[in-house]
């Protein structure tokens, strides 16, 4: 990491930290503001964390490795979670499983080499009523069918190419 | 179709009977409730004899007096929105259409209990519903329906902040879901000491599932008569439930408690089906020849999940499901539950492969009623259960199978 990388790093988390608070019951708060941002908590944030905080930075990462949706190994920037609980199950989520993994060409549990997209398997999702669904990052799709899932990820790449000339012009103001 | 369900984009409308929530006069619950006393607020819901909704069933009106009766300046009201059992998703779309009722209700609770701090914990996977949610509390506030003295009652303040949760089931047990608010691991703690007593921060707190608060707006709008004029003796009132599975309506219905299986299935199109598993994944599977049973507390209790189980469905699969989801869900901080569950889904594997002898079987269900009785929390006390029942009611079907050996797997 560059030590510019690094400074932008601490001033974010001392940012947070004048939103959350300096004691532990803003660890999870914080951590979740690092997760979003930056698709994953390095170990740099966990120190940086666990010094604001005044605990130590193994409290900080069981506490990181115990919560699904945080996470220390880097994700893309898309990670599409799909149920594989009963109602889901009974509906065909390993056909859309099937077509997921031929689309991008990870298997699940892997992240796709540009870094884009992040395939995993999640626990209920509160939609069983219209299963099979999956989770894209905080969006929700939901009688998903295997030719449903190319639209899908061309609908993440739109967004991401949106959002990659937002930050250009954010540049060049 | 709501706001948020289109912003989502792939998101489909739930499906809904008529609920009550839909009828109940905006924040009447709040504006009578501010007129009582504390004790007659809490005589208001205890009368009403409803219990919570979350699955525990313990009855919310002793659950409000016990934290009222503690004795701390500082008191809380957590409203448990982790909705993560498996089939369940009625507070999804109780945050969704009617927050207003679940706000007012944890107002109420506030008031009751004289705690000024609401925490809404929200599962990670609701994120989307949270500029919603957030949108109306600020929306309350402008209307003195939170901040200091609500409604114009000196001394009435209560405020409402959320949390989010970050995909563990098990922190929608109530005390890892405090362990969670205050930064740590969410692996639940021993009880008792109990919230109500010792609970956010180790100040008294009442944690109630949001389906309970709404109800408790609504039974301080109409009456703890009307409520339990419905329902049964030891079960009042109405209920809703999340229908997921091999059924031609599903979706979220409210029916009054005491509801039998076969009338349920009746009203979302469901009749044939083989099974029914009451209570998600930690509850029980009902064959067919006890659909005449009713869904009740002192019956089969549940928080409102039901999956529906059509003729085809191979019980052992079922099992199988859930059994993965507790081996990923377990917190791991007890022996029974760790190690059972993964015990018993070899168990399953096994069976599947056609090659459990009845010996190791029994051995098996021994193991289950052991995780029943040791586990820590109500996740391992109730990991077995759908194991269980299946191997009760299905012995027949899951027993000497030759599928994988005929599939050419073995
Ligand atoms: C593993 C586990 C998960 C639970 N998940 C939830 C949940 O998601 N929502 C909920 O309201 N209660 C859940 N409960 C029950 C809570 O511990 C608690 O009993 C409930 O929130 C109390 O609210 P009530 O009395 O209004 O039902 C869970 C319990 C266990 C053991
Ligand atoms: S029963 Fe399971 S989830 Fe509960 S404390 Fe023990 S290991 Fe954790
Ligand atoms: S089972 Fe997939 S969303 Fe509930």
């Amino acid at each position: 990491m560059l030590v510019t990388e690094q400074d932008a790093l601490r001033q974010e988390i001392k940012a947070w930290g004048d939103m959350y608070g300096r004691d532990r019951t803003a660890l999870i708060p914080i951590l979740q503001e690092i997760q979003r941002k930056h698709a994953r908590i390095s170990e740099y944030a966990m120190q940086i964390v666990a010094d604001m905080l005044d605990i130590h930075p193994v409290e900080v990462y069981g506490v990181v490795s115990f919560y699904s949706f945080l996470d220390h190994k880097p994700k893309g920037r898309f990670v599409i979670r799909l149920c594989r609980t009963i109602s889901c199950d009974m509906h065909d989520k390993d056909r859309v499983a099937r077509q997921l993994q031929n689309d991008l060409g990870i298997r699940f549990g892997e992240t796709t080499p540009d870094g884009r997209f992040t395939l995993e398997w999640a626990n209920c999702i509160g939609m069983c009523d219209q299963g099979p669904a999956l989770l894209v990052n905080d969006h929700v799709f939901t009688r998903v069918t295997p030719d449903k899932v190319h639209d899908i990820l061309e609908g993440c790449r739109r967004a991401m190419g949106v959002h990659a000339q937002e930050q250009m012009q954010e540049h060049l103001v | 179709m709501s706001a948020t369900q289109n912003k989502t984009g792939g998101m489909h409308p739930t499906t809904t009977g008529p609920l009550s929530f839909g009828s109940v006069k905006p924040n009447q619950g709040l504006q009578n409730a501010a007129k009582k006393s504390r004790a007659d607020i809490i005589g208001e819901l205890s009368a009403s004899g409803m219990k919570g909704r979350g699955g525990a069933g313990f009855p919310t009106g002793v659950k409000w007096n016990l934290a009222a009766a503690a004795q701390d300046s500082t008191k809380y009201i957590i409203c448990n929105a982790d909705e993560g059992e498996p089939g369940t998703f009625k507070d999804r779309v109780i945050l969704s259409e009617y927050s207003d009722l679940v706000f007012e209700g944890m107002t109420i609770a506030g008031l009751a209990i004289g705690a000024r701090q609401g925490i809404v914990y929200l599962r990670g996977e609701y994120s989307y519903l949270r500029p919603l949610l957030e949108a109306v509390l600020e929306r309350r506030r402008t209307q003195e329906l939170l901040g200091d003295n609500i409604l114009g009652r000196e001394g009435f303040s209560f405020d409402i902040a959320i949390r989010m949760g970050s995909g563990a089931y098990v922190c929608g047990e109530e005390t890892a879901l405090i362990e969670s608010l205050e930064g740590q691991r969410g692996e639940p703690r021993n009880r008792p000491p109990f919230p109500v007593d010792t609970g956010y921060m180790g100040h008294p707190t009442v944690v109630n599932n949001v389906e309970t608060l709404a109800w408790a707006a609504c039974i301080l709008a109409k009456g703890a008569a009307w409520f339990k004029g419905i329902g049964t003796d030891k079960s009042t009132g109405l209920k809703l439930f999340s229908i997921s599975g091999d059924c031609e309506r599903p979706g979220v219905y409210e029916f009054p408690m005491g509801i039998s299986i076969a009338e349920l299935l009746r009203e979302v199109g469901g009749e044939d089906a083989k099974a029914v598993q009451v209570g998600g994944a930690s509850g029980h599977c009902v064959p067919a020849k006890c659909f005449a049973r009713t869904l009740a507390y002192e019956d089969i209790p549940t928080g409102g999940s039901i999956i529906v189980l059509g003729p085809g469905r191979d019980m052992l699969g079922i099992a199988r499901n859930f059994l993965e989801f507790f081996v990923e869900e377990s917190c791991g901080q007890c022996t029974p539950c760790r190690a059972g569950t993964v015990k018993l889904l070899e168990g399953v594997e096994l069976l599947q492969e056609g090659k459990c002898s009845m010996k190791y079987l029994r051995e098996l269900c021994a193991l289950g009623e052991t995780m029943q009785l040791a586990s820590k929390c109500g996740l391992g006390q109730s990991s077995p259960n759908a194991f269980l029942s299946i191997v009760k009611e299905f012995q027949d079907e899951i027993m000497g199978r030759t599928d994988l050996a005929a599939a050419g797997k073995e």
